[in-house]
Formats: C-alpha cells, structure tokens, sequence
C-alpha cells in the first residue's frame, strides 16, 4: 500500500548492461574486470591520433539477442552517432552511441505485480554504445588518474516507457530484465561489477492527472534492493515537497546506500547540448532479416515459458516457480538436482525458503552465489555444493534418516563449505534415532521426571503432550522422528 | 646519377641496371631535403639514419633478387598527419608537440611492405586545415616556382617536396582539394582517389567522411603506381572500400578514344576565376578530342552551393575529430591549470592555432541542438544533391574534365587576413570529396610563368578511368616537364 495515496508514482528506467563479449565494442582491446589500469587499451580505446573505430560482431549479436528477447522491433539499418562532450573519462570526447535510429524499438516485457496478475511494461529502445573510463582519485597524490581499461567497454541500454508504477514493480522489472539477459547469455550482469546498472526517473503525479510530473533522475543504482530503498527515498522526497507547497526541480540525484540517503548531484535547469551527428568513421549498420531469424530461433527457453514449464511439468506452486526463475541460476540449480533424482516440490520448497533464506542473510544476489548447475560457490576458488548433494540431502530426509530440523541445520554449511552431506550428517552424529527401543527409553526418562505433566495430561490437557515432546526432541538432540514420538508418548500415557 | 629524378619508371630500370643504388637515391634525396628543402620550409622532420638503413635493406634485396615492388628502395615523403610508429605525428600543430606514434599508419605500413623508403615529413597546413600551408604552427612552406609564392595547401610540403625534385613520390591528403589544389600549384600530378580506397587508419582525421590519402608525383604513371600500393581494403578502417589493391598502373593505355568527356557548364562560368586558366583547360579538351574523345557540356547545378556545404560538414566533423586533443593523454598540456576545465581551455588556446580553432568554433555552432537542422543537415541534404548531379552528368559522359583551382598560386600573405577568400580556392575541388569521386589534377601549361593545373574527374570506383585520361594527356604533352628553375 502506498504511503503517498494522494500521489501516483511514475517510473521510468534506464539500464546500462555490459554485453557478454571478449573485445570491446570498437577495439580489439579484452574485456576484463579488477585488472591493473591500461592493461587493456589499444590505440582505439586511447584515441590515438589515426586510431578508428571497427565495430565488434559479437557485440551486435548479442544486442540483438537482447532486442528479440524482450520482443523488439530489430531495425535493418541502424546508425552509430557521435555523442560530444568533455571528460577526462571519454578519450575522443565523444561517446559513440545510437541516437536517431536505434537497433531495437518497441519491446515489452511481463512483470508479476503483487496487486495480482501480470503487467506489461514497454521498451522503448535498446540502443549499443560504448562505456566510458574511469577517474582515480585515490591516489598518494592529488593528482587524478585515469584508468582506460573500461573505455570502449560494450553496452546496450536498455530505456522502458514510464509504466511502473511503484519501487516494487521497479524491482520486479528489473529482475525480470536481469533474468532475460542472463539466461539469454547477453550479459554476465554482474551488478558488484557494474555490468548491469540502473538509472530511475521518478515524478509524482496526482491521481487522474495525464501530465507527467517534474522528474528527478536517479544516478548509477546497483542493486536490487537499493534500487527499491532509493526510488522509496524518492517518492518520499517528493511527496513532503509537494505536500509542504514546494515545487520539485528537474534534477540528478545519486543514492548513498550505507545513510539511505540522496544527496543531489546537479541541477538541470537546461537541456545538455550533446551535438549528437551520425560517426563518419563507421557505416550504417545493415541487419538482414534471415540473421535476426537465426538468432531469434536460438534463443533458450526464456524466464517466462521456464516458469510455465516449472508449474506444469514439475507440479510448482506459481510464486515458487516465479522465485526459482527470477533468480535463473536457482532455477538451473533445481533442474540439476531434480535431474539428480530429487522430487521436485520438495527441491523447490527448500530452495525458495531455505536457500534464498540463506543467500539472503549473506547479502548475495542468488545470481551471484549459484553460479548454474554445477552449484554453490561463495569463494570462486573454494568447494562447492552441488546439485547432486542437495538431492542427497533431500532423500536423507525422504528416508526418515534425517529431520527436517537436522537438515536445515546442516544446510548452511553444506552451502557454504561443499561436501557428502551423507558423511557430515555422521561425522556430527545427527542421523536421526528411529530406532523405538532407543526413542521408548528416552520417553521413558522425560515421563518420569515430568509427573506435574502427567497429571495434567490425565486431567484431559492433551496440549501437555506437546510439552513432553520438545523434552524429549531435546535430549534426542533433534534427532528423532517428532511424530514417531508423539506416537510413542500417547501411547505411553494412555497406558498410565 | 642524374641530375634530376625521373620517373619511377625510368628509377627503377636504373636500380635494375645497377646504374645507381637505392642508397644512392636516398643520399641524394635527404642531401637536396637540407638544401632546397630547407629553403622552401618543406620538411618537419628528416629521417635520415632510417631512411638510409633502409636503403641499403632494398639494395640487398635487389642484389639477391628479391625486390618487393615497383617501389622498393625509391624514397618519397608523407604529410605530417600520416603516422608511422616510432615518429612523431604533429599534423603541424603546436598541440601534438612531442608526441610519437607508437603504431603505423596502413599507408605506411603498405609503403613499408613494399620496400618504399620514407626520408621525412612533409609540412602542411595544421590539421589540413588550410589552402596555403600558412597555417603550420612551422611556418609557411614555399612554392618552388616562385619563392614569395604558397604552393598551396594543405599538403604544400609534399607537393613542393615532389615539384622541387627533393622525392620522385609523395603522400598528401585531400579533404577538400588538399592534394589537388597544391599540385596545380606546384606543376605536379596529384590525385584524390575514390573515398574508401585508400585506408584512414593512422590518418589524423580532420573530417572523416571527405578525407582521403593520395599520391603526389610528376606524372599519373607515378601516381597510378604509388596508389596501387597503397589502396585496398583494410579491417581497420570501417570506410575501407570491400575491394582489392587497384592496378591502375596497367590500365594506363594512353587511348582515349570513344571516351566521352563533360566539361562542366558552372565551372567555366565562376566569378573570379582566371580567363587564361579556363582557356588552358579548354585546349586541353580540344587535344583530347584530337585523340578520338567525345567533348559534351553537363551541368552541375547545385556546384554554387559546394564550398559552403563543404565548410559546414567539414568543420562540424573537425569540432569532434578534434576533441580528444584535450591536454589529458598525448601531446602539449598547458602548465599551471588550476581545474579541469582550466586545463581543456589553456591547453587548446595555446596549442591550436587561428585557423584550426576558427574551424571548430563553426563547426561545433553548427551541431548544436538550435543550429543542426539550419546547417548541418541543410548541408548533408546538398551533399546528396551534389551527389545527384554528378550521377546525373555521368549518365552522359565517362569523365569531367575542369579547372583544379581558379587561379594560379596566390602570395604568402595574401589571403590570410580574409578566410572567405581563402576557402573559395577549392571551389573546383570540394565537390569530388563531397561526393566521393576520385579526381586528379595535372599540369596543363603556365600562366605568367606559374602552373595550371587541369583536373579530371571520375564516377565513384573509377580511380583508373581519371589516371587513364590524365596519362593519355601527358603523352601528348610535355606539360609535366616542366620544372622550376632549380634552386639548389
């Protein structure tokens, strides 16, 4: 429910996504990440004088994977134009971007909304351009550095229609959106390294109103959650503005994670004058309709019809097939193990509860800890846990040799550190006591020492029985079966 | 030896002979670069100790039977804005100060190929901006035939290189008639090939969609073998044409018969253009005509409108190509600067000079957002009309025979103080960049004493057709001998 009910919240977003590809967008230049600055330069990312730019294929099949994934028009003729300004991050002082005639228009995308139902958000664009460098101002001097590495570095961005309408729908398209990338292999988007990245356009307006409302832009937002926290801080802002009688301004507002706060970047109270002209270093690019068919056949199964085939195939509920699949490597992580023998409500049940549990208290992404089928990993250099282990560890459980208490108590390490979950069920003596002679005796011991609960049991308070359970779940250490207990002890007291 | 070059041709059956060696010719070359080059302010750098070993690296091959090309061990010079790895690439400007060129040119790299001996740099207007050679932050070059004269621009130093017998070849760049204009200046052959024949990379662009690297010599077998080795495509340059290396040198049969030739009816109807300069132009034609060519008149319409779309998508382009020369990677930073925005201001006002930042206050005035559609794209809409009357004029006839410059070369000094003028001396020669032809300009006679250059334009792809029309001129003539008085 909104805490601004006067106002409806209009969103717009902007998302900058790194395309997956080996060399940069317009030089042979490798793509990498956390490298020793100018590693990764040519004369093209340099802007030498006599350097031009040769534009990369992988990176436009990739973009037009990205446009036939969100169901774009794919333009047969696009053009690369000249962005022009000044910054010590941008070599040529141009960005070479689309402006006019972008490859891809018109897309959409589905959202599950929590009012119920799906909504359909519109594309409009999604244009290639290149990254720009970065500045270093950390240095032992107080000199600024500049680091080249990223320059040149392949991007869509991805521009949606203002048709969200609250910080969630906002996530839940964003989500949507990192789903498809990653699933179609456009992108790694990687938020920690920047290769998916979000700029929010906010504006109030009030209800029935068709005008736009003045937005604010919010900078550069990679995560999630901070996106949902900033567009909240946004919408919060702007309504005690209005509210007070105030009048918002157009304006570029950056969000600080660690206050929950924003704090504002520059006030726009001009349009910028990029003297936007198409590059005469490169030539239209020419797309012919037998290429984007080819690459529209191969794409994987998406987001949405993975979550169709979940419910039917493997009889989900709709919001954990939603869950599984709007964190895709979960999803592959399910298809292993249900592959690996485990039964698939169960799997799903512990990996949306449990496991995202988990991932969430680690402050991951599910994206970024669940690398695929192969399984988890926090350390890229440590153990993992596989699918196979999560099926095994389910079919303890399946088997009665472990409770379910025992597993989710084992489940964390097992994520985190790998390993048999067979062997460290022994090694920590958790296998679970079936054995009735073992359990009667414990029930023997609690009811002895327990009378004031006889007596209450006697006079007609079954709950009692409840109580003697937990004492003897506690000495049987979590071990045993609650209701092979139960059994036991009502039959016990019965006996009485 | 000689006393004076002669054609490649002839140099290459000497070197043959074993009457000279490719050592001898280089030694010859650097020794006139520091005399009459150093009077006529041609050169920006020498490469002597290089030029040299590579000399001796062609007369080894030769002695074991191992020549690269028509051009192995023959020196010749390349404009400044053409970069070689390991030299300096100044474009004649005060804001490349300093800067090497860790990476060849693919010109250079093809010359280098094929055994071509590089002994300097040849001075030029800054950037290529300019149609004087005045506007090199060196000083003006000189033009052989008359000391007190320009030998025009932008690529003055390597035409007058050519024209004052210092290299039998060299390279200039023509955006707008910067190879052209200067050669009819000078009495030499120079030669705008197809847009996209030759590659860019390694060229420091001055406006990418008109610029073009071509040769200079003493006559269009020269030229045609020079281009030969320096076109084809090339994967770094995306304008690069998706075609071979020319052999234009075997195309030259000196027939011109059943060849129709227009001669544009506006070109010889330009106010201020010379009498004497369009009546060389049409004897020339008449000779033409004598060898069995058709003459008709064609009409070019939208001619009137070049220069100034020229000027606007020239300099709109330049603003951009520019910017990256910001004080930041390479080259001259101005000292002192207290901010960023200081450091851009300073280091731009003091490294380029009059002309250069003339051309980027227009050009960038005429991208922004208020001004684009008035200028920009009013210009580009011209350039497809030009484009238009050419396809049109070409419907009915093969090639265009004009004028290259509608003067002959002016005094230093004459045009500086009005740049309007000054960019009215490529009038004849815009329109091929605007529309991507190939064009040659030859000499075709003097007037007082000064060369006439004689232009030949040709279709998009046609660069043989205008080597072919130019070479059958010249053996009926004797124009192309003619030389300076020398000044060594």
């Amino acid at each position: 429910m909104s805490a601004h009910p006067d106002y409806e919240v209009v969103i717009g977003l902007e998302v900058h996504v790194q395309l997956r590809t080996r060399s940069k967008l317009f030089s042979t230049a490798g793509v990498s990440y956390g490298d020793e600055p100018n590693q990764h330069t040519t004369p093209v990312c340099l802007a030498l004088p006599g350097a031009l730019p040769v534009l990369n294929a992988e990176a436009v099949e990739l973009a037009i994977r990205a446009g036939v994934a969100t169901n774009c028009t794919i333009h047969p003729t696009s053009i690369f134009a000249r962005k022009n300004y000044f910054y010590p991050d941008l070599p040529k002082g141009y960005q070479i971007s689309q402006f006019e005639e972008p490859l891809c228009t018109d897309g959409w995308l589905e959202i599950e909304t929590d009012s119920g139902g799906p909504k359909r958000i519109q594309l409009t664009r999604i244009h290639m351009e290149e990254d720009a460098g970065k500045s270093l101002h950390d240095g032992p001097t107080d000199r600024s550095r500049i680091d080249l590495n990223r320059a040149g570095v392949p991007l869509v961005e991805i521009v949606s229609e203002p048709d969200l309408r609250s910080a969630e729908e906002a996530t839940a398209y964003l989500r949507k959106l990192h789903a498809i990338l990653r699933t179609t292999g456009v992108s790694d988007a990687d938020m920690e390294k920047g290769q998916f990245r979000c700029d929010a356009n906010v504006s109030l307006r009030k209800h029935g109103e068709a005008e736009l409302g003045t937005r604010r832009e919010i900078k550069n937002v990679n995560s999630f959650r901070f996106v949902e926290a900033a567009i909240e801080a946004e919408v919060d802002y702007q309504a005690d503005l209005i509210d007070a009688g105030g009048e918002v301004r157009q304006a570029t507002v950056g969000y600080d994670a660690e206050s929950d706060r924003l704090f504002l970047m520059r006030l726009k109270e001009n349009a910028d004058d990029y003297r936007y002209f198409p590059d005469p270093d490169l030539i239209p690019l020419v797309i012919s309709q037998e290429r984007i068919d080819a690459i529209r056949a191969a794409l994987p199964e998406l987001p949405d019809a993975r979550r169709h085939r979940f419910e039917e195939a493997h009889g989900l509920a709709a919001a954990d097939a939603a869950k599984l699949v709007g964190a895709g490597a979960l999803a592959d992580f399910f298809e292993a193990a249900v592959a690996a023998g485990a039964e698939p409500k169960a799997a799903a049940n512990w990996l949306t509860r449990d496991v995202l549990a988990w991932l969430n208290e680690q402050e991951r992404e599910p994206g970024d800890a669940v690398p695929g089928p192969e399984g988890f990993r926090l350390d890229p250099e440590g153990p993992s846990f596989n699918a196979e282990g999560f099926a095994g560890l389910l079919g303890l459980v399946d088997a009665g040799r472990l409770t379910t208490k025992s597993a989710r108590d084992l489940l964390p390490d097992l994520l985190a550190e790998g390993g048999d979950p067979e062997r460290l069920m022994q090694e920590r003596g958790l296998e679970a006591v079936s054995d009735s002679g073992a359990l009667e005796a414990l029930a023997d011991d609690v009811l002895a020492s327990q009378p004031k609960a006889i007596a209450s049991f006697k006079e007609g308070d079954k709950k009692a029985v409840n109580f003697l359970m937990g004492q003897v779940m506690k000495q049987s250490q979590g071990k045993a079966d609650p209701a092979q207990i139960r059994q036991i002890l009502i039959a016990k007291l019965e006996a009485l | 030896m000689t006393e004076r070059f002669g054609s490649v041709s002839e140099l290459r059956s000497a070197l043959d002979a074993e009457q000279t060696s490719s050592r001898e010719l280089i030694e010859r070359s650097l020794q006139r670069a520091s005399g009459v080059g150093e009077r006529l302010s041609v050169f920006v750098d020498l490469q002597n100790d290089q030029a040299v070993a590579a000399a001796d690296a062609a007369d080894a091959r030769r002695a074991a039977g191992e020549t690269r090309s028509p051009l192995d061990g023959i020196p010749l010079v390349i404009k400044d804005n053409i970069v070689q790895q390991g030299e300096r690439a100044g474009c004649a400007s005060r804001i490349l100060e300093g800067y090497v060129s860790p990476f060849d040119s693919t010109v250079v790299a093809k010359l280098r190929a094929a055994g071509a001996v590089v002994i300097g740099r040849a001075n030029m207007d800054e950037f290529a901006m300019g149609s004087s050679t005045e506007n090199s932050a060196y000083g003006p070059s000189r033009n052989p035939w008359d000391l007190e004269r320009s030998p025009g621009g932008s690529s003055g130093g390597s035409t007058a290189a050519v024209a004052a017998d210092i290299v039998p070849l060299a390279l200039g760049s023509d955006t707008g008639g910067s190879i052209r204009q200067p050669a009819a200046f000078c009495g030499v052959v120079g030669m705008k090939p197809t847009y996209g024949r030759v590659s860019r990379y390694g060229l420091v662009a001055f406006a990418s969609s008109l610029d073009q690297i071509g040769p200079l010599g003493r006559s269009a077998a020269d030229c045609a073998t020079l281009l030969d080795v320096i076109s084809g495509h090339d994967p770094k340059d995306s304008t690069s044409l998706p075609e071979p290396a020319l052999t234009t040198a075997s195309a030259l049969t000196g027939d011109v018969s059943g060849l129709t030739i227009g001669l544009p009816r506006e070109y010889f109807e330009t106010e201020g253009a010379d009498p004497a300069l369009l009546e060389k132009v049409r004897v020339a034609a008449g000779m033409l005509e004598a060898q069995g060519a058709k003459l008709v008149e064609v009409d070019l319409p939208h001619a009137r409108y070049a220069v100034a779309a020229y000027y606007l998508i020239a300099t709109a382009e330049a603003s951009s190509n520019l910017a990256r020369f910001d004080g930041v990677r390479y080259g001259r930073r101005a000292e002192g600067a207290a901010n960023l925005k200081e450091l851009y201001e300073r280091t731009r006002s003091e490294g380029f000079g009059a002309e250069v930042k003339r051309r980027i206050l227009l050009g960038t005035y005429v991208l922004s957002a208020g001004y684009y559609e008035a200028y920009y794209r009013k210009a580009q809409k011209i350039r497809t009309l030009l484009r238009q009357d050419f396809d049109a004029a070409f419907a009915g006839c093969d090639v265009l025979l004009t004028p290259t410059t509608p003067e002959t070369a002016f005094r230093l000094g004459d045009k500086t103080e009005d740049p309007l003028t000054m960019y009215l001396s490529d009038i004849y020669t815009v329109s091929a960049n605007l529309a991507g032809l190939p064009g040659v300009s030859l000499p075709c006679g003097l007037v007082e004493g000064l060369p006439v250059g004689l232009q030949v334009l040709g279709r998009p792809m046609e660069d043989a057709a205008v080597l072919r029309v130019a070479d059958a001129y010249q053996r009926l003539t004797d124009h192309h001998l003619a030389r300076p008085e020398d000044l060594a």
